[in-house]
């Protein structure tokens, strides 16, 4: 039976994919849910659902309290007390939070952004065979023995037979009780993607050019893990040379010095090489820069490294520059002029925070 | 689900113990529930069925995330119905439902005696089951977003009723034209009559009084604080919509006794829980547990006062105090602190006063009689404000006036702001005003356009709200178009 609460609990859930959805830019732009990203789940308040009431505004100007203290002692403690919760009370005094799964993010901003799903490139689909416990049956090992299901059974039978009440409540499970899993086995596609975020991190690069980096990559990823069983993301910065770094590092570490992109391009290439096997994997390739770099020659070599090495292996790369006083902006205008005609390599400039959601569309959009 | 025979045995031995303090309560059925249930029921309000509204669905994912994550669990849910239903959930320790049973017969002898609940329907569950199918029916006729938005609206202004009309006597029906009104002349003979009544001042009377005719009258006559009323009877609204107006405000009314009497009634039932469960019903095994759960519930929170912890203090203070004569002239004349702290005359009146309390008093005149300086020292009651500089809010003082005041303030109208209709054809074009009657706290100004926004759509003409806003007079407009807000 469909409980109603199940209809409001659904179309509550409705107007907040809705509010998402139409704030979406604000979102974005803001940052404010990669702060408050779980496992699974992201986190977003939304004040503007609740119902607007005439009341009083937000509690600054004090109220009573209860206990000991100084006057000048804080109030504000940190211990939750037990709540013996009441009903309706309670929902509407605080921001009002809700849990939305990645999940539903990314279907959120795919239609928002009109996103193709991704199809994978046809070699690469390899499937492979899994087990999933599906129903019952009564014979099987006993590690299998599906413990509530088979005491069910046996209670079933003693009540039936009024062995129940004679023999003070013991339930003995008798062979024809006994209820194990069965399994089926399926077969899923097998579909693994790489996504390897390089970096610019020369002086030039600022903390606003690193927060649209960040919030970026956010989406990227919510939207790549939509679409792919498996993810594994790896972080490249490069200034004059190029390393591997954790993902805290990546978004917080701050060099100086020259930009050498070719650096960061062969590191790209070696890790691909080593660990990530064209024929499984689909692998993303991420750039960002702010467009300098050391010298006309060093592109010349990046630009080969890309033709040969790097493009036929990824399904599409992506450079993105980020806006900044002291970039030139030289290197988009390069690349965009050696793969003019090419549609796997998706540049796009990002002036500030609000560009993030049309540069995403951009890299995403082409549904590769 | 219908209880099981051991807790069916229980409640009837809680029933006969109740009974024996001579609580005096509704025939009360408990039934037992799933936390999913209990869930759904709690976003419900405590009714098995609602009307189809997405706030539901809102409350029930945020009761039930709050169960997962352990934040709040509900243990009592009871609702003022002749029979009461209460709930109890399903694999609760007994002692725990032991403690809901008496906790949950008190509410019952409250909201069948306190006067604050007397002119609440006693058989809201039909009548919330009935609004439920009426708006249903409206519903398929007139699509769902139209309900659901016209829902919204009134949901909106839900708060804008005249708690306090229900104890009133009825409103006389204000008769069309008021009796069309002549000069008064004095009798007189008819050679004194130009001294009595001279022509020049009766011209100046007649002259006088056309003019006040030709002035528009007010409308409303006075200021009218049911502004749901006021809508249902004067916005140009549809059948269908004046119904769902009709059924919102009914609840609305239902449901506000209980903001009116909440730390009365939660103290009552906690004070009666308590000794039920000390005096008659604990085994010796429960009392640690039982221990755990009362203080869990009595717990103070800081920057805020548990109404639980102040309604059951209070109602032992005011027993304490009627038992041993602490009050009057000769009590509170008396400045030697020994005599007060040792004073006994052995009245023995306490029962009889705070089930004479019970009867007559809402959290305000609760609050208001029984709040006394002893009380307010002996509970630690502070006040404190906002402080911007260092972004805290901060202990400000113990002072027992302060205290009060802020208290009462809180309490006052059920913690809602006071709002009139002051206007219903302002500028001569059909605009409704309303008026904040502001008493030292500012409105939420973001709410504020928001709720313009529905109160718009049920006036479909232009809204104003007249407050203060940050200690100047301001008035808050919306064409449905635009908001403004300008000096009065």
């Amino acid at each position: 039976m469909v409980q109603k609460i199940d209809l409001d609990h659904s179309r509550f859930r409705d107007i907040v994919r809705g509010s998402i959805r139409k704030d979406l830019r604000r979102h974005i732009a803001n940052g404010s849910l990669m702060a408050r990203r779980g496992d699974k789940t992201v986190s977003i308040p939304m004040p503007r659902i609740q119902l607007p009431r005439f009341k009083y505004g937000t509690n600054q100007g004090g109220g009573v309290g209860q206990g000991d203290g100084e006057p000048g002692d804080p109030v504000d403690g940190e211990q939750e007390g037990e709540g013996q919760g009441e009903a309706g009370d309670q929902a509407g005094e605080h921001e009002l939070e809700v849990e939305v799964t990645l999940e539903e993010l990314a279907k959120i901003l795919g239609e928002e952004l009109e996103l193709p799903n991704i199809q994978p490139k046809g070699k690469r689909q390899v499937t492979s065979e899994i087990n999933k416990y599906t129903g019952i049956r009564r014979t099987g090992p006993g590690s299998l023995r599906h413990i509530k299901r088979t005491f069910k059974r046996a209670l079933k039978r003693e009540i039936a037979s009024g062995n129940f009440e004679n023999n003070g409540g013991i339930v003995i499970p008798t062979p024809d009780d006994m209820r194990y899993r069965s399994w089926d086995p399926k077969t899923v596609p097998q579909s693994s993607a790489a996504i390897i975020y390089m970096m610019d991190v020369s002086g030039s690069m600022g903390d606003e050019q690193k927060e649209i980096v960040r919030i970026e990559a956010f989406w990227i990823d919510t939207w790549l893990k939509s679409q792919y069983r498996q993810i594994e993301t790896r972080y490249i910065v490069h200034d004059a040379e190029a390393k591997e770094v954790d993902q805290h590092t990546f978004f917080h570490l701050r060099e100086s010095g020259g930009t050498k992109i070719s650096s960061a391009y062969e590191l790209c290439d070696a890790m691909i090489d080593q660990h990530y096997p064209p024929e499984e994997w689909n692998i993303y390739p991420f750039h960002f820069s702010d467009g300098d770099n050391w010298s006309g020659g060093d592109t010349a070599r990046c630009l080969t490294l890309l033709r040969e090495q790097l493009l036929p292996k990824s399904n599409v790369f992506c450079y993105g520059q980020v806006r900044s006083t002291y970039g030139s902006g030289q290197f988009k205008n390069d690349l965009d002029n050696a793969f003019n005609d090419n549609e796997d390599v998706i540049t796009s400039d990002i002036p500030d925070k609000d560009g993030i959601m049309d540069s995403i569309k951009m890299f995403l959009g082409a549904g590769r | 689900m219908t209880l099981p025979l051991e807790l069916a045995k229980l409640q009837n031995r809680i029933r006969e113990v109740a009974a024996s303090y001579k609580l005096d309560f509704f025939e009360t059925v408990f039934e037992m529930v799933s936390w999913e249930e209990m869930n759904t029921i709690a976003a419900y309000d405590g009714f098995p069925v609602r009307y189809p509204h997405w706030r539901f669905g809102m409350s029930y994912d945020q009761i039930s995330k709050n169960y997962s994550w352990g934040l709040s669990k509900i243990y009592e849910l009871v609702i003022n119905n002749d029979p009461c239903y209460a709930y109890l959930l399903y694999g609760n320790k007994l002692v725990d439902q032991k403690l809901v049973m008496a906790h949950v017969y008190a509410h019952c002898d409250f909201f069948k005696n306190n006067l604050w609940f007397a002119p609440t329907n006693r058989r809201m569950v039909d009548q919330l089951a009935s609004h439920s199918m009426r708006i249903e029916r409206h519903v398929r006729k007139e699509g769902r977003d139209e309900v659901e938005q016209f829902l919204d609206a009134c949901l909106s202004l839900e708060n804008l009723i005249d708690i306090y009309a229900p104890y009133s006597p009825p409103r006389k029906v204000e008769d069309g034209e008021p009796a069309p009104r002549d000069v008064i002349r004095f009798e007189a003979k008819a050679y004194m009559d130009p001294f009595i009544n001279p022509p020049e001042f009766i011209e100046e009377q007649r002259v006088q009084l056309e003019e006040e005719r030709r002035q528009p009258e007010a409308f409303p006559r006075r200021p009218e604080r049911d502004v749901m009323l006021f809508l249902m009877e004067h916005a140009p609204l549809r059948e269908w919509q004046r119904d769902v107006l009709a059924m919102i405000r009914d609840e609305a009314y239902y449901f506000a006794p209980q903001r009116l009497t909440k730390v009365m009634n939660e103290g009552w039932a906690s004070y009666w829980h308590s000794r039920m469960m000390t005096e008659k019903l604990l085994e010796p095994s429960e009392l640690i547990d039982f221990a755990e759960r009362h203080a869990g519930a009595m717990a103070m929170q800081p920057g805020q006062v548990n109404p639980y912890k102040l309604g059951i203090e209070l109602f032992r203070a005011i027993e304490d105090r009627w038992n041993k004569g602490r009050f009057g002239k000769e009590y509170e004349d008396c400045d030697d602190l020994e005599t007060k702290r040792r004073w006994d005359t052995g009245l023995r009146q306490g029962r009889d006063k705070i089930f004479e309390v019970r009867r007559i008093y809402n959290d305000v005149t609760f609050v208001d009689e029984f709040l006394t300086p002893e009380f307010c020292d002996e509970q630690k009651l502070f006040t404190y404000d906002y402080n911007p500089k260092t972004g805290r809010r901060e202990i400000n003082g113990r002072d027992y006036r302060d205290v009060k005041d802020r208290m009462l303030r809180s309490l006052a109208n059920g913690g809602q702001p006071v709002i009139e209709v002051t206007e219903g054809n302002f500028r001569n074009r059909g605009e409704l005003v309303l008026t904040h009657r502001h008493d030292g706290e500012d409105l939420d100004l973001a709410h504020a356009r928001g709720t313009m926004e529905h109160l718009h759509h049920l006036w479909t003409r232009p809204v104003h709200i007249e407050t203060m806003v940050e200690d100047r007079p301001r008035r808050m407009s919306y064409d449905g178009e635009s908001h403004e807000l300008a000096d009065l």
